[in-house]
């Protein structure tokens, strides 16, 4: 029995029907791509091109390309890295954590959202790859049976811990990803004819609509969301112990894993609302993610947001109280030193920016939102950056410390991952629906507005 | 049997067919024509079909892309007769001697299958004592030096000895003939057979030889000449010294002998709770040298006032010691002199004093408190004259006139380089085409050699026999350790064959030696065994003679003229020439040896270049803020010269003082060396017939506001109120063994404990060996002898200035410098400044601030960081304490690096080897002769770093497991701690319980010895010895 609230917002407004629900999201997958499609699908291929020239370069000449040095061995790489994975970690929280708290609205936005974990991952991957002097060996650092007899990977090292939680991560978002499209796949199936019916009807693996089918599907959904659950946790935590279980003062901090958990919700709802407020516009599917919608991702937004701030001054609190000239000097060369700016720029973006949300007219404003979504991305890519170089840049031996300078190769790199990102977005809003219907027409009758 | 069966093979045997037949005694039977018979003409007549095109296609086009495919031919020509000394694997070592330019070292040269590839002091010489310079380190890349000449030449074109002595004596006899003068113009030859050799050839040709040293020695010769009779340079022996004064010269670093002095410094600065004495070191200078960067007390001074600090440090002695005073201009307030004075005359008979200047007058009273000091004897020998730098200024400025009124017929120039340095030099070269015959031994085209009519290269001295003599009585050999790689002839072949009795040079030498140097000894009594155990030691010494010279100089009138000369108050800039620890005088190939460019220099840090040396007074006037490496140019004009130089503010130098060093600025020296800074040579004066590195007047300095890049491999001077330098002064350890260690603790819940007592770790028992490091900091005079002997000996590519701005040099050692700066914790917290500008002033050192060596490389923790993160375990730790890098393993994350507390992980940024764009030595065949075969040159991508030369170590144990013992301390050195001047490494194994090191670290545990960083508690192999300065606080 469905009973329809009166207090809470409506989830899909527009008073939609089942049928209009298939309508407006099949609709992009079958009609001819428009030409902002075809604009935007271009510039991210050019640069693509563009990146895969630099990376071709990187891995040709040697790393010596990029800024690093002897004292900062990582740089945009890691940040990068780091940075996108972060922004992985919004896909797995929709449609693991808030499935399992029953968050309806999260059914609007969490295909596109898992959609870009996948390819935020990949990126991730594509800098981990890159990184290294020695890609071509990269299969070295995986825990294969080899011919040098007993030789394993380090299990000492959070590298390898890396390795395990990316893969990991990769492997359930892009199977609970493809579980949730296959009744959509084979609703499209249904609807086309010709090759594309061939393609959507392999692709949907005989999806029957049978009884059957929807109760392994909900079961499947359900193992994969407890799957993925700890791995929302997990995978950041891993991440931040490449730098806390480290020496460096600045990197060795046990504050790191909340707070990069923490720090990758934030920047991945910023980053699925920078892309759904932009493909809601386009694809006309305002109906579908509301204001409600967007409001909601705000107020996480504010939360996490407040809980990084809360971390940045924990950070120099401790650096304070413990005494350690190298800890405390840190601090005060991160927010007084040669980078500076890139720290006040973190602190600016980051923590003072999201409490804008606070103001119920901004958390609903289209406009403000999607410059603040973009804000904090940049914050967070600001944040990575300030932990990594302003941390190694100045480190225990006055003697070594130097500067990290950008070279045109640390950015073409950077604009590859952009490429890549953008290039597998836009051809997956086109080829597959961005809106999991299915999910939406479960909560039609309970959560949509009267015509 | 009778129903054999018969299998046959196919119709063709079954049947029989004649063919067949035919075929069938042929081993490999041949396929039927019509099948494919490509050579045959026949395929045109019958026409081929479809799928003989396309087999044919097919094979073309497979042969065609075959041929593209050219492998590259890699020329591995075995021995076909083994020579006898030669063992594949196995080094063999041949004393020898490197001497350039007052740079003397008696070495051995380690050579693998017939190459030479690295050079170590040789421990037997009386006089180096198994010192060697940076220099003669890196000699043995110079023999691998693209741009020596290949054959003789005459103007550019290759010409044969035979044409070439030819073309030579016919046009000497015709200068002889003319009736001109024939000069031969050499830098000092301490070598006394060439000398003889040289004699010879003047004698027949009526020459006249001339030595002149690019960094001239004159004023002190010419000073003993008026103080006792006979112009020379003495021995001196600061180990015997208790007090040392020096007025300007860079005894540690370029002054004389320098690596010499630094072994004896060394022995007085070594201190232990049982015998804590240690020399006093005052310094007066105006640039920041070496000597006064290890100065216990150092006092700034214009070079004008370098001559008063003579004449008031000769006032206050003698006034002390009831002497007569001189009439000389007071200098009161001079910081330290009265200090200076009072110890030197405490240490009477243990006391020395000298000076840099080039001028006599100075010098005779140098000379003259020394005498008062009763120096002579003790801390001076005049008895064992110094050879290294003889020349005379005066003289070669009497030939460059000569050439220039054009009386001179014909020149040689041997070792010589004057048309670039020279202050003289653009004279000569003007005038040079006046003289009708020319003649240089240069190894290269360079700015004299490319005016000559004859290039005759002299071979490099590792090809070389030869001998030399540093000191009277002192006897050293050079022996060729390869045959010579080009169509070279020594030198004394050269003359020998223009003198007109041609001989090979080693007949010259053992003739030499059996008529000059065999019956002075009376050991031996074969030449033979003479001979050969000469030739195994390297050195041979007769016994010193006794007869003593009394001084006898006028101190009066030297007095005058220094009144006269110097002033105690000045206006405007003075410029100081002086050179650089690494460089030197630059004059000859070791301008394009690209260990030496690379070399960080030991003060500044600064690489590939010279620059003006400006101090912080005048950085602020001229609102010039150095910040990693960024500066700007400006504009000097000195002595009627003005160039166009990056300025590098420098702390310790004196106020309205500027400095710039020799031996760049060159363009005619090679591909590595053309074009890097400016040339300071036409900057030098000269004075009375000296040249004078020190311009008083007329000296300016004018911005350009354009900026500029000096390469420093360390850009930032302080230390930062940190205690990874841990320091005292002598008075308070006496008190007190342990004094200025820093004890870090950590609570716990049993009490404070120190922290080294936790540990997440289980300690692996050393069962074997377990080697490790001491450095002592107040030994280690910061020369950088390590960082181009580990170069050598690692084959640690050259990575270019580039590369260095970018902070990415290679070496696996450095020398970490610090500078003190004015502030402190204690002065913030007297004064209550804040942290954020207690740490911003930090960053700038004093005017004059006190300065630390400390030698980094890794530290090979025994609870090492980069171990636990390697993701591949490419980095472990042996059973025997090395933390070992296997760079196949690796795959360069870099983790290893970023978390090395001590940043002494090194990262092939790119490929460095065979690679146009590092077209250093490792580009080149004939560069790449000089690489260790024990050490593998590291791949683009891979990790490296300091591995306590497990090579060494692993050959030390092997020779040891063959004769069936255990190694013996001492056996095994690494190339740092062989290398360093003043033993301030010393290298073991800490299990050996009879081992220096053992030893050392019993003695100072808990007291001098630490570890970096030990509050963190990595654990190092590697340990330190505090510093300690001998000041009064």
């Amino acid at each position: 029995m469905q009973v329809t609230s009166h207090v809470r917002a409506p989830l899909v407004t527009g008073g939609k029907k089942l049928h209009d629900v298939t309508e407006d999201i099949c609709k992009q997958v079958e009609g001819k791509p428009t030409n902002l499609w075809y604009f935007a699908f271009g510039i991210s291929v050019l640069a693509l091109a563009y990146g895969s020239f630099c990376l071709y370069k990187t891995w040709t000449v040697g790393l010596g390309v990029w800024g690093l040095n002897r004292t900062v061995g990582w740089a945009w790489d890691i940040t990068n890295f780091v940075w996108w994975v972060g922004i992985g970690h919004a896909g797995t929280l929709i449609s693991a954590v808030l499935l399992l708290f029953r968050q309806k609205w999260r059914t609007s936005i969490n295909r596109a959202a898992e959609a870009m974990t996948i390819f935020a991952v990949f990126c991730a991957g594509s800098f981990i790859l890159m990184h290294m002097g020695r890609t071509w060996l990269a299969n070295w650092a995986l825990p294969l049976p080899n011919t040098y007899g007993s030789l394993w990977v380090n299990f000492n090292s959070p590298l390898v811990w890396d390795v395990f939680a990316i893969s990991t991560y990769l492997s359930v978002s892009i199977l609970f990803w493809y579980v949730g499209l296959i009744p959509d796949l084979a609703t499209i199936r249904e609807r086309a004819t010709g090759i594309s019916r061939k393609v959507y009807g392999i692709l949907s693996f005989n999806w029957s609509g049978g009884a059957k089918d929807w109760q392994r599907y909900e079961q499947v959904s359900l193992i994969l969301a407890g799957v993925s659950t700890p791995l929302v946790l997990s995978v950041h935590t891993i991440v931040s112990m490449d730098f806390a279980t480290s020496v460096i003062p600045g990197w060795h901090t046990t504050i790191f894993p909340p707070y990069f958990v923490a720090g990758a919700i934030f920047s991945g709802f910023a980053m699925v609302l920078t892309l759904m407020l932009v493909t809601r516009k386009v694809f006309k599917l305002e109906d579908y993610v509301t204001i409600t919608h967007i409001e909601s991702m705000n107020k996480i937004i504010t939360l996490t947001g407040s809980i990084v701030g809360v971390a940045y001054i924990t950070e120099f609190f401790i650096a304070w109280y413990s005494g350690v000239e190298y800890e405390g000097y840190c601090f005060i060369n991160r927010a007084t030193g040669p980078y500076w700016w890139a720290y006040w720029s973190m602190m600016t973006c980051n923590v003072i920016s999201p409490q804008l949300f606070w103001i119920r007219k901004i958390r609903r404003n289209i406009a403000a939102t999607f410059v603040i979504s973009i804000i904090v991305n940049i914050g967070m890519w600001f944040e990575r950056f300030v932990i990594i170089v302003s941390s190694l840049h100045r480190d225990y031996l006055p003697s070594s410390w130097t500067m990290f300078y950008p070279t045109m190769y640390d950015i073409g790199d950077y604009i590859f991952s952009f490429g890549l990102f953008f290039t597998f977005f836009f051809l997956f809003a086109k080829f597959l629906p961005v809106i999991n219907m299915a999910e939406v027409k479960s909560v039609l009758k309970s959560s949509s507005a009267k015509k | 049997m009778e129903s054999t069966k018969t299998y046959w093979k196919g119709l063709e045997e079954l049947n029989n067919h004649p063919e067949f037949i035919k075929n069938s005694i042929k081993e490999f039977p041949e396929f039927s024509s019509k099948e494919l018979n490509v050579n045959s003409d026949s395929i045109a007549e019958e026409g081929s079909n479809r799928r003989d095109f396309l087999k044919f296609l097919g094979f073309s086009v497979a042969a065609a892309s075959l041929a593209a495919c050219e492998t590259p031919v890699k020329k591995a020509i075995p021995y076909l007769i083994k020579p006898e000394d030669v063992d594949p694997t196995n080094a063999n070592w041949y004393a020898s001697s490197y001497v350039d330019g007052g740079d003397y070292a008696s070495v051995v040269v380690k050579t693998r299958e017939g190459r030479p590839i690295k050079i170590e002091g040789n421990k037997k010489s009386t006089v180096s004592a198994g010192a060697t310079g940076v220099r003669a380190q890196a000699s043995v890349l110079g023999l691998y030096d693209g741009s020596r000449l290949r054959s003789f030449q005459e103007k550019g074109a290759e010409i044969s000895f035979e044409a070439a002595d030819k073309k030579i004596i016919s046009k000497l006899q015709e200068v002889v003939a003319a009736g001109k003068a024939i000069y031969v113009v050499t830098s000092t030859v301490c070598s006394p057979s060439l000398n003889a050799a040289i004699s010879a050839f003047a004698a027949k040709y009526s020459a006249k030889v001339v030595a002149v040293d690019p960094v001239s020695a004159y004023g002190i010769s010419k000073a003993n000449e008026l103080s006792f009779g006979s112009a020379f340079i003495p021995s001196y022996d600061f180990s015997k010294a208790k007090t040392i004064v020096s007025i300007g010269a860079d005894f540690l670093g370029t002054w004389l002998s320098s690596s010499e002095y630094a072994k004896q410094y060394s022995k007085t600065r070594k201190i232990s709770e049982k015998n804590p004495a240690m020399s006093k070191h005052f310094q007066f200078e105006s640039i920041m040298s070496l000597a006064g960067a290890n100065a216990d007390y150092r006092t700034m001074i214009k070079p004008s006032q370098e001559g008063l600090v003579v004449s008031n440090l000769y006032n206050l002695v003698a006034g002390k010691l009831g002497a007569a005073s001189i009439s000389t201009t007071q200098l009161s307030d001079l910081p330290n002199l009265k200090l200076a004075a009072e110890n030197l005359v405490k240490t009477k008979g243990y006391s020395l004093v000298v000076s840099g200047s080039n001028d006599p007058a100075v010098q005779i009273l140098v000379n003259a408190i020394n005498n008062l000091l009763a120096s002579y004897g003790s801390t001076i020998d005049t008895s064992r004259k110094s050879n290294v730098k003889l020349g005379n200024d005066a003289a070669f400025a009497h030939f460059v006139s000569k050439v220039k009124d054009g009386s001179v017929g014909a020149v040689l120039f041997y070792n010589s380089n004057p048309v670039y340095a020279s202050a003289l030099g653009k004279e000569l070269a003007s005038s040079l085409s006046k003289v009708a015959l020319k003649v240089s031994f240069s190894d290269r085209v360079d700015e004299t050699s490319s005016l000559c009519d004859f290039i005759t290269p002299d071979h490099h001295y590792l090809e070389s026999w030869s001998d030399a003599e540093p000191k009277t009585g002192s006897y050293s050999l050079i022996q060729p350790t390869i045959t010579p790689l080009f169509k070279a002839r020594a030198a004394v072949e050269s003359f020998t064959a223009w003198t007109g009795s041609p001989v090979d040079s080693y007949t010259y030498l053992t003739n030499f030696w059996k008529s000059n140097l065999f019956p002075k000894q009376s050991k031996y009594t074969s030449f033979q065994a003479f001979w050969d155990k000469s030739l195994y030691d390297g050195v041979f010494e007769l016994p010193a003679s006794s007869s003593t010279l009394s001084f006898s100089g006028d101190v009066s009138s030297a007095a005058s003229a220094v009144s006269k000369r110097y002033k105690a108050k000045s206006e405007g800039f003075e410029l100081v020439v002086y050179e650089k620890v690494g460089m030197g005088h630059g004059s000859n190939g070791l301008a394009n040896n690209p260990w030496i460019l690379e070399f960080p220099d030991p003060i500044t840090k600064a690489t590939w270049e010279n620059y003006l040396t400006i101090p912080i007074s005048l950085a602020k006037k001229l609102s010039i803020k150095m910040e990693f490496g960024n500066t700007q140019r400006v504009t000097l004009k000195a002595n009627g010269v003005s160039l166009t130089v990056p300025v590098l503010v420098q702390p310790g130098q004196a106020p309205d003082t500027v400095g710039i060093a020799v031996g760049f600025g060159r363009e005619k020296v090679g591909k590595a060396g053309n074009g890097l800074g400016v040339n300071a040579y036409p900057l030098i004066s000269v004075a009375n017939g000296f040249a004078n590195y020190a311009i008083s007047s007329g000296v300016e300095v004018s911005t350009t506001g354009e900026t500029y890049k000096i390469a420093q491999t360390q850009t930032h001077q302080t230390i930062m109120g940190r205690d990874i330098v841990q320091e005292s002064t002598l008075t308070e350890y006496k008190k007190n063994p342990a004094a200025g260690r820093y004890f870090p603790t950590i609570a716990t819940a049993d009490g404070v404990v120190p922290t080294t007592d936790l540990s997440m770790w289980k300690m692996r028992e050393r069962t074997n060996h377990s080697w490790g490091m001491v450095i002592d900091l107040n030994a280690c005079t910061g020369c950088g002898n390590c960082v181009v002997s580990c170069q050598a000996e690692n084959n640690v590519p050259v990575v270019g200035k580039q590369e260095i701005l970018n902070s990415r040099e290679m070496h696996w050692i450095r020398i970490d410098r610090y500078y003190t700066s004015d502030m402190t914790h204690e002065k913030a917290e007297e004064n209550k400044i804040g942290a954020i500008d207690m740490y911003r002033n930090m960053e700038d050192p004093s005017e004059n601030p006190k300065v630390v060596f400390q030698p980094m490389m890794c530290q090979h923790c025994n609870n090492a960081p980069c171990e636990t993160v390697c993701p591949v375990a490419a980095t472990t730790h042996s059973s025997e304490g090395l933390n070992q890098m296997t760079y196949n393993r690796c795959i360069g994350t870099r983790y290893c690096a970023n978390n090395c507390p001590y940043k002494v992980r090194r990262f092939n940024w790119f490929r460095y080897a065979e690679n146009e764009v590092f077209n250093f030595n490792e580009d080149l065949d004939l560069g790449k002769m000089v690489l260790n075969p024990d050490v593998t040159v590291r791949a683009r991508g891979v990790m490296e770093k300091c591995s306590l030369c497990v090579q060494r170590i692993q050959e030390g144990k092997l020779n040891a497991k063959k004769n069936n013992r255990r190694p013996v301390d001492g056996e095994i050195e690494t190339a740092c701690s062989q290398s360093c001047p003043s033993e301030a490494i010393v290298f073991g194994d800490m299990n050996d319980k009879d081992s220096k090191i053992y030893q050392l670290m019993e003695q100072e545990y808990n007291k001098r010895m630490y570890h970096v960083l030990e509050e963190i508690n990595v654990r190092p192999n590697v340990s330190y010895l505090t510093k300690i300065r001998n000041t009064e606080a």
